[in-house]
């Protein structure tokens, strides 16, 4: 187990290195220095001024080296600051990540379960006009764009009828429930119609297999077949697929936290968009990556864990 | 004098008319494969497939009205879609769907002409606009494909059918852009871009990010079919790597291609309307349905406040979306019955 372990961190820092590049080459090829210096510095920004920026940032060394000091940076934390508010990435990206999660963890555990039971449902009602209605309402959740959600339940819910704060986060306490109620419903939302699809076509593959058949010529009622033997089979597939998606909690949901005005990393990366923050952006990147990565390698442990059949060798 | 021959409204039209014959074509080229024909006998029964295809259809066409361009008559040009819309009046401001007056004026001035849907700040006719908005989706989705398709499949072929080194080369860079988060990539790269905000960059960030699922899909569908007998026979007549993957892998991986590009879509379509919401997308002034439900968010705060701008983008996006989906959905269990 160790050594496939060691084995797979391994694997991972050639693609870190690979993903590394794609940033340098986006942040430092595809974009002069002096273009970027003129949108740091504005109009007043020329001549000397300029070049001193350039300088001070080792934009006018070679590239190789320039990949080198970068990839430095990196290892080391330093992540520099934004252009706009000036502020040390490293603290604005830690500060965020707490309101992003008070979101999406609770939104992410209310579509686990609210899929899982859709998908079970569906299995046991399978190819009758209940569930193909199911599968299509779930396509149609599918395909709503997230803002729609998000600007129609704050116009009637929170503004037309005053059942909730439309914006903010509240302080912690009983008072932020009431802020983060409806954003959770929504993040719910957005995750349900896929995540039922995907579930119902697993629980289906799984109900095509023998022992299913064994279960149900013993006698087995067709619940308990559903309950005890698809669910517990299914769910490995489930968990390993879930585990992958993790990573995008911490990220946070861009749209539904800068429309609810929620200050965590999905509202710090919509405000860096839109005032063209570059390096809020390339961190995120980084930083995203390398959570993909991690999340990746537990996967990959989970299924090794929970699957037998797998040979780590 | 490149750039006036390529802005040439005869020449867009000429190229817009080309890449709807390149589809035309390659679906016909389809058509002649017996597992296409199969599928297509399957297709025919399904009711709801049928109805998604003719909706897809009819955007298309609307689309393409507002694309192809003739010469107007005072100098300069305009559209198919703007002849036919010629005779809807323009109002000064906000007017409710078939009201009489417009919204703001104390005095309760009247509308002039009838608008089934109302208008919007500007006064332009909210339905003509979401029939407009059809060409930005149009011409994203189209290019958007035009990059990706043609990359991941063959790709993926590649590596399915070389394996070893190839295999090793196109897994790395694919499991290299899947470890980014896509909706961050996409910021980097239209940010980044020399060329600027528009709908010709977004395309080619969203082609160069959404490759890997198609690749990764044709990969291991060209590694089945490689231990196939029929390649292993056509080995052994002689036949070169090159006609190999273009007489019988390709024919036989097509299929997935058709299905994953229709489904793509539906999520090129989805991708625009938020990265225009995020201010990275379809620039000011363009219709586009991303643009009018952004809009739609300080409408739906106003007072008396205007409801018909945001619904007309959202059901007309959600119309495009759902169909696609269900087209594709259909697609694949008539291409693949027993797995559906």
């Amino acid at each position: 187990m160790l050594s496939y372990l060691v084995r797979r961190l391994l694997y991972a820092v050639p693609i870190l290195l690979g993903v590394i590049f794609i940033t340098f080459l986006l942040d430092n090829v595809m974009m002069s220095p002096e273009s970027k210096a003129s949108r740091v510095l504005g109009p007043k920004g020329t001549g000397a001024v300029r070049r001193e920026w350039i300088h001070n940032r080792g934009l006018d060394q070679p590239l190789p080296k320039q990949f080198v000091n970068y990839v430095g940076n990196l290892a080391k934390l330093e992540f520099g600051t934004s252009w706009v508010t000036g502020r040390e990435l490293r603290e604005v990206f830690l500060k965020g990540a707490g309101p992003s999660l008070a979101i999406t963890i609770p939104g992410f555990i209310a579509a686990f379960f609210a899929s899982v039971g859709l998908a079970l449902f569906q299995v046991f009602v399978r190819n009758s006009p209940l569930d193909r209605g199911l599968t299509l309402l779930s396509v149609a959740l599918m395909s709503v764009p997230t803002m729609v959600y998000v600007i129609f339940t704050q116009a009637f819910l929170a503004l037309g009828l005053s059942y909730f704060p439309a914006y903010g986060f509240g302080d912690v306490g009983s008072g932020m429930l009431r802020f983060i109620a409806l954003p959770i419903v929504i993040f719910m939302l957005i995750n349900l119609g896929h995540d039922a699809r995907l579930f119902r076509a697993i629980f289906l593959e799984e109900m095509g297999q023998d022992y299913i058949r064994t279960a149900q010529a013993k006698g087995l009622s067709n619940a308990r077949v559903l309950g005890v033997h698809v669910f517990k089979n299914g769910l490995i597939a489930i968990i390993t697929l879930v585990v992958a998606e993790l990573p995008r909690l911490v990220l946070g949901s861009l749209l539904i936290e800068s429309l609810f005005g929620i200050p965590g990393l999905g509202n710090v990366l919509v405000q860096a968009i839109q005032t063209g923050d570059q390096p809020v952006i390339m961190v995120s990147v980084f930083l995203g990556s390398v959570l993909y990565l991690g999340a990746f390698i537990l996967t990959d442990i989970l299924y090794a864990l929970a699957d037998p059949r797998i040979r780590l060798s | 004098m490149v750039s006036a021959f390529f802005n040439h409204w005869l020449t867009q039209d000429a190229l817009v008319l080309a890449c709807f014959s390149l589809v035309f074509l390659l679906l016909r080229a389809g058509a002649r494969n017996e597992r296409w024909q199969r599928a297509w006998v399957r297709m025919k029964r399904d009711r709801a497939g049928l109805i998604a295809l003719a909706f897809v259809l009819l955007y298309l066409t609307i689309g393409a009205l507002e694309i192809l361009r003739i010469p107007a008559n005072g100098g300069g040009t305009r559209s198919i879609l703007d002849v036919f819309t010629a005779g809807v009046a323009t109002e000064k401001s906000y007017s409710a769907p078939l009201g009489d007056k417009l919204l703001d004026s104390v005095r309760g001035e009247k509308v002039i002409g009838r608008h089934l849907l109302g208008t919007d700040l500007l006064g332009k006719d909210v339905f003509v606009q979401m029939l407009k908005a059809c060409r930005t989706a149009l011409i994203i989705g189209g290019m958007t494909s035009a990059i990706y398709v043609p990359l991941g499949a063959l790709l993926g072929i590649l590596a399915g059918y070389f394996r070893r080194r190839v295999d090793d080369a196109i897994q790395y860079i694919y499991t290299t852009l899947a470890s980014i988060p896509e909706i961050l990539l996409l910021v980097a790269i239209i940010m980044c871009s020399p060329w600027g905000k528009g709908l010709g960059t977004m395309s080619i960030a969203l082609g160069v990010t959404g490759w890997v699922g198609l690749c990764r899909l044709i990969r291991g569908e060209t590694m089945r079919q490689a231990e196939r007998q029929y390649v292993a026979a056509a080995h052994a007549l002689g036949q070169t790597h090159w006609k190999i993957i273009v007489r019988h892998l390709m024919p036989n991986v097509m299929h997935l291609v058709l299905i994953s590009a229709v489904l793509g879509f539906s999520n090129i379509v989805l991708a625009e309307a938020i990265l225009s919401y995020l201010g990275v997308g379809a620039p000011v002034g363009t219709a586009s349905w991303g643009v009018m439900i952004d809009a739609g968010r300080t409408e739906l705060g106003r007072d008396p406040l205007v409801w018909w701008n945001i619904t007309a983008a959202t059901t007309a996006l959600f119309g495009l979306v759902l169909s696609l989906n269900i087209l594709g959905d259909s697609l694949r269990s008539a291409f693949d019955p027993k797995r559906s």
